[in-house]
C-alpha cells in the first residue's frame, strides 16, 4: 500500500506525515504536487497542515481550487481515505468534501499546544484501532481552527457518526475551558457522509514518536494501513 | 475595536463587525453577462456559503 502527501504551495507539514509514514510506520509514501492531475497506486491521500496559498481570501480556499483537489474529489467517490490535518482539513471543508467550516479562532489568537480529544465514532477506518471515549493527546497549531456548521447540519453530523473527535478536558469531558478555538460543541474532527474522508485541526502526525510528547496519533495512521491491507488482494500486496 | 471607538468617545456605537470588500475589473458584453459573472465568482470561489453572504455592485468604467 501506498501514502501520498500533497504538496502545495505554503504546505509545511507535508514533511510530518512524510516521515511518519517513511520513518516510524516504515510503509511506502509519495509526494504529490498541487498540479498534479491523477491518483493513481495511492491508497491513502493526506492533505498537511500548514498556510496555503498565505491563507489568502480564506484559510484554504485557494488550495481547494486546484487541479488536484478534482483528483481528490475522484479519489473519495471512489472510496479512497483521504485525511486531512490542520490547513488540510480547511481545504477539504473549502472543496466541498467534509461539512462545515473552519473560522477564526475566538480568541482571535494563534493556538500552538498539546490538546487532548475524546474518539467520538471509533468505526471508521481512520478511527478502527481507537475505542469511542479514549482521550488521544495531540498538538494543535492554528489561527483559524473554530469549526462551524448550522444547528440543522450539526444535528444531522452527530446523528449520522459524523462527529469523531471533540476537545475535552483529562477526564475527558467536553468544556469550554478544553476547547482551545470555539469549535461549536467542542468539535475538532469530522467525517463525510461515507466516513472515508476525515478533517481534524489536531496533528496525529506530530504525535507519534516518545521523543514528541506523544504517540497517540499513531493508532489513527495504522487504523488506515489496517483498512488498506484488508481491502488488497491476497497475493497481491 | 469597539473598545478602542469607545475610549475615543464614541460611547454609542455597537455591534461592531469586519467584513471584506473586494474590488475586481471585469469586462463584459452586458451588465447583465457582468453579473452572471459576478454571482459565478462568489459563489464558486470568493465566498463561503457556510459562513458568508455575500452581495455586490456593478459601476461601468472606460476601458
Amino acid at each position: 500500500m501506498k501514502f501520498g502527501v500533497i504538496v502545495f504551495p505554503g504546505s509545511n507539514c507535508a514533511l510530518d506525515s512524510y516521515h511518519l509514514v517513511r520513518d516510524v510506520l516504515h510503509e511506502k509514501v509519495e509526494y504529490i504536487r498541487y498540479d498534479q492531475k491523477h491518483l493513481d497506486g495511492f491508497d491513502v491521500i493526506i492533505l498537511p497542515g500548514g498556510f496555503t496559498y498565505g491563507d489568502y481570501l480564506r484559510s484554504g480556499a485557494l488550495a481547494a481550487r486546484t487541479p488536484v483537489m478534482e483528483a481528490v474529489a475522484g479519489f473519495a467517490a471512489a472510496g479512497g481515505l483521504v485525511l486531512g490535518i490542520c490547513n488540510g482539513f480547511q481545504v477539504l471543508a473549502e472543496a466541498g468534501l467534509l461539512p462545515g467550516a473552519l473560522c477564526r479562532n475566538d480568541s482571535l489568537q494563534f493556538r500552538c499546544r498539546q490538546v487532548l480529544v475524546r474518539v467520538e465514532n471509533s468505526s471508521l477506518p481512520v478511527t478502527k484501532r481507537t475505542a469511542e471515549g479514549r482521550v488521544l493527546k495531540m498538538p494543535v497549531a492554528h489561527g483559524d481552527g473554530s469549526y462551524y456548521a448550522p444547528p440543522e447540519l450539526l444535528k444531522e453530523l452527530e446523528n449520522r457518526g459524523q462527529v469523531i473527535f471533540r476537545y475535552v478536558d483529562a477526564e475527558g469531558k467536553v468544556t469550554a475551558k478544553a476547547n482551545p478555538n470555539g469549535s461549536v460543541d467542542n468539535i475538532a474532527g469530522v467525517a463525510n457522509r461515507h466516513g472515508n474522508v476525515v478533517g481534524m485541526m489536531p496533528h496525529p502526525e506530530r504525535a507519534g514518536e516518545k521523543a514528541l510528547g506523544s504517540t497517540d496519533g499513531l493508532a489513527l495512521f495504522e487504523s488506515m494501513i489496517d483498512f488498506c491491507r484488508g481491502r488488497e488482494v491476497p497475493g497481491n500486496a | 475595536m469597539e473598545n478602542s471607538l469607545k475610549a475615543l468617545g464614541f460611547g454609542n456605537v455597537h455591534r461592531v463587525r469586519v467584513g471584506k470588500y473586494l474590488e475586481l475589473f471585469l469586462e463584459a458584453e452586458s451588465q447583465e453577462e457582468a453579473a452572471a459573472r459576478v454571482e459565478e465568482m462568489a459563489r464558486r470561489l470568493l465566498s463561503n456559503p457556510v459562513i458568508e453572504d455575500y452581495e455586490y455592485t456593478l459601476q461601468e468604467v472606460k476601458p
